[in-house]
């Protein structure tokens, strides 16, 4: 930094000190802009959104979100099924990755050998960064027809008689379903929400854990009674990341899920996801209704995912009162 | 290159002036050394539409550039934008799967003429069932694809198919997923046979599928069902299911002779049309030559009557008749159907129109 130059009968400091406090302003303004831009993109998709939507909600009303019929000939939409399949497979893709992650971060965290925790950390975290696409046509290529052939028939026999359960497992094998979705999802979402959950395990004090160890802990109990309360919100920080993947994935579901628009009870059953309807329908879409419900199921997706968002917050913030974390 | 003047505002001026003649007479250069040895000052031409044909229009614009130099870029954007764009004038030619009416052409001064032929074709998965045995007529395959016929071994099947073992196994429709003209093909063939099926199915790029009925992206996504799952039928363009190896039905068409679908069959469909109409699309559906293939389709391209670039106008022109005269073969090993050298002729007698 140069010597500022000395001019008589004033402070040498003062014309320093300004233009600092002119480049903390400078600075202080352009990141708000910055921060602004985003939040001001944010409000532009949705207002670009319920505007392009807004043919739709008018003709529909709020019955749009109800009503179980997507019918392109009649000109007749609603978002019904659409919701109820993205829901449904992520829910399933929570279902399934949430135990393995788990089991994946603790292993890694509490018994793996030193010298195996790298590669299979690094081995999960590239699971992350395979394509969506590449998932789809593994699913439809080569999950799908062994699904159909090894695992559908035995589920079905075992508990098809089953009152209730049976339902959900009825109909022709045929590999593509709302099932496969989710199980396909829940692949995919499971190397984020175990790379999170380790990441958080990591942050347990040593101390706390060796003391329990040290009054005898099993490596189970030690899980639950010490690294499960003391992370808590870190985990469900993670498995809320997990959700909102599962809710938005598109390309991987439209090639898996059968892309029926109707709701059907058996998870065998083909369905459809909002993300997958627009993936199929929007290129060509006639203009009028059809385009407009579709804005109106983005701008229903949207919704759901910011839903989902607020309340993972309130959920952490709630969890961070009760343990005083 | 003048050095940068000090000063005096002329200077400026007169520096300005140089670097424009400079800059002027470079350009000049380079457009006459263009034109010389491409041979002929030529536009490049552009196009948009359907994506069906993509594959041959990129194909024959690689070989016409090679053969004359002439540029010819085309996007597949689907026949709806194509329709779009030529009314926009943002494009010099338009392709479209769904030919527009004599009144569209008309208010839109419009000339529209057929390039390559197509067929959409019922393939299957019943096991022991080979390709071209199963027979089916356009009700029943109507009736299947509604969903009211629900079972391989039901009656109306074995009606058509005395001697053939039909098995007792669950029927799955294999439909398009995404919005398509060879799903608008196909819906219209059988609304044209059932008024059942236009009634719950309806017919367009977009339907109501059955309950029974899995969707699939594209033709490949398709052809995957269909494979994979036993018990499938699905729909398919002539090409994919040849190139996938899969198995025909034998379809029922007019005059009551079964056919397997073949390049012949969907020629011969073209064969009986009478494609001396304003926009010369017949309705190539259902035909009633004795070996048509019932559910054949063209592909249209659509350019102005009177462009406000002749050059463009006669590189549209210039582009589809050395493609029409050349392209047959290259349309063959894509698994398109070539058009008839009568309909040829009437095509280029058409394009007269194209000033």
């Amino acid at each position: 930094m140069s010597e500022p130059s000395v001019s008589a009968g004033k402070d040498p400091h003062a014309q320093q000190v300004r233009k600092f406090r002119l480049q903390d302003q400078f600075f202080h303004y352009s990141t708000q802009f910055f921060a602004f831009v985003v939040l001001a993109a944010l409000v532009g998709i949705l207002v670009s959104l319920a505007l392009e939507a807004w043919p739709s909600l008018k003709e529909f009303g709020p019955a749009f979100l109800w009503t179980n019929v997507w019918s392109v000939p009649d000109d007749q939409y609603g978002a019904l099924a659409a919701i109820y399949g993205t829901v449904v497979t992520s829910v399933l893709a929570l279902l399934i990755a949430v135990p393995i992650s788990f089991g994946i971060a603790l292993f890694l965290t509490e018994t793996c050998p030193l010298w195996l925790r790298r590669p299979l950390g690094t081995a999960i975290e590239l699971l992350a960064g395979v394509p969506s696409i590449v998932y789809g046509i593994w699913g439809l290529f080569v999950f799908a027809p062994l699904f159909a052939e090894y695992v559908q028939p035995p589920l079905q026999e075992l508990l098809g008689e089953v009152a209730i359960i049976g339902g959900l497992f009825s109909g022709p094998p045929i590999g593509v379903g709302i099932l496969t979705a989710g199980i396909v999802l829940a692949l995919m979402v499971i190397p984020f929400i175990a790379s999170v959950m380790r990441d958080v395990f990591e942050t347990v004090p040593h101390v706390l854990k060796e003391s329990a160890y040290g009054v005898g802990c099993t490596t189970w109990e030690v899980a639950r009674n010490v690294v499960l309360p003391y992370t808590r919100v870190g985990v469900i920080g993670g498995i809320m990341l997990g959700l909102g993947r599962a809710l938005g994935e598109t390309m991987a579901v439209t090639f898996v899920i059968g892309n029926a628009n109707r709701i059907n009870g058996s998870l065998f059953a083909p369905g459809t996801s909002i993300a997958s309807t627009l993936a199929n329908e929007f290129g060509e879409a006639d203009p009028g209704l059809h385009i407009a419900s579709l804005f109106a199921l983005g701008l229903v997706l949207f919704i759901i995912t910011f839903v989902v968002l607020a309340i993972s917050r309130w959920l952490i913030s709630r969890s961070m009162g009760s343990e005083g974390l | 290159m003048a050095t940068f003047p000090s000063g005096n505002v002329n200077d400026y001026r007169r520096y300005y002036m140089y670097t424009f003649n400079k800059l002027a007479q470079g350009t000049l250069a380079a457009v006459v050394g263009l034109a010389f040895s491409v041979g002929v000052l030529a536009a490049d031409i552009t196009g948009a539409g359907a994506t069906f044909p993509y594959a041959i229009y990129t194909k024959w614009a690689e070989a016409y550039q090679s053969a004359t130099g002439n540029k010819v870029n085309y996007q597949g954007i689907g026949s709806s934008g194509g329709v779009k764009q030529i009314k926009a004038k943002t494009v010099d030619f338009g392709g479209t799967d769904a030919p527009l009416k004599e009144t569209d052409l008309n208010a839109a001064k419009l000339v529209q003429v057929p390039t390559v032929m197509g067929g959409v074709t019922i393939v299957t998965n019943v096991p022991g069932i080979g390709s071209g045995k199963l027979k089916l007529d356009g009700v029943t395959a109507a009736d299947i694809f509604r969903g009211a016929i629900t079972k391989w071994n039901d009656p109306a099947i074995a009606r058509l198919n005395p001697g053939v073992k039909l098995p007792n196994l669950a029927i799955t429709v294999a439909h398009r997923s995404d919005g398509s003209g060879t799903t608008y093909a196909f819906t219209n063939y059988l609304a044209k046979q059932s008024m059942a099926f236009k009634r719950d199915v309806g017919a367009g790029n977009t339907v109501n599928w059955p309950a029974n009925a899995v969707g699939g992206k594209g033709n490949p996504g398709v052809a995957a069902n269909v494979q994979k799952i036993k018990g499938a039928i699905g729909y398919v363009d002539i090409a994919d299911a040849m190139k996938n190896n899969m198995t025909f039905i034998a379809l029922k068409n007019r005059t009551g002779h079964y056919i397997v679908p073949s390049r012949q069959s969907v020629a011969d469909a073209a064969a009986g049309a009478d494609f001396k109409v304003k926009g010369m699309a017949p309705d190539l559906l259902d035909q009633s030559h004795k070996n048509a293939w019932p559910i054949t389709t063209a592909t249209y391209v659509l350019a102005y009557e009177k462009g406000k670039d002749p050059i463009r106008q006669k590189g549209v022109v210039d582009f589809f008749t050395w493609s029409l005269n050349n392209g047959q073969k290259m349309a063959e090993e894509l698994g398109f159907v070539a058009l008839p050298a009568n309909v040829v002729k009437m095509v280029e007698a058409e394009m007269k129109n194209i000033k």
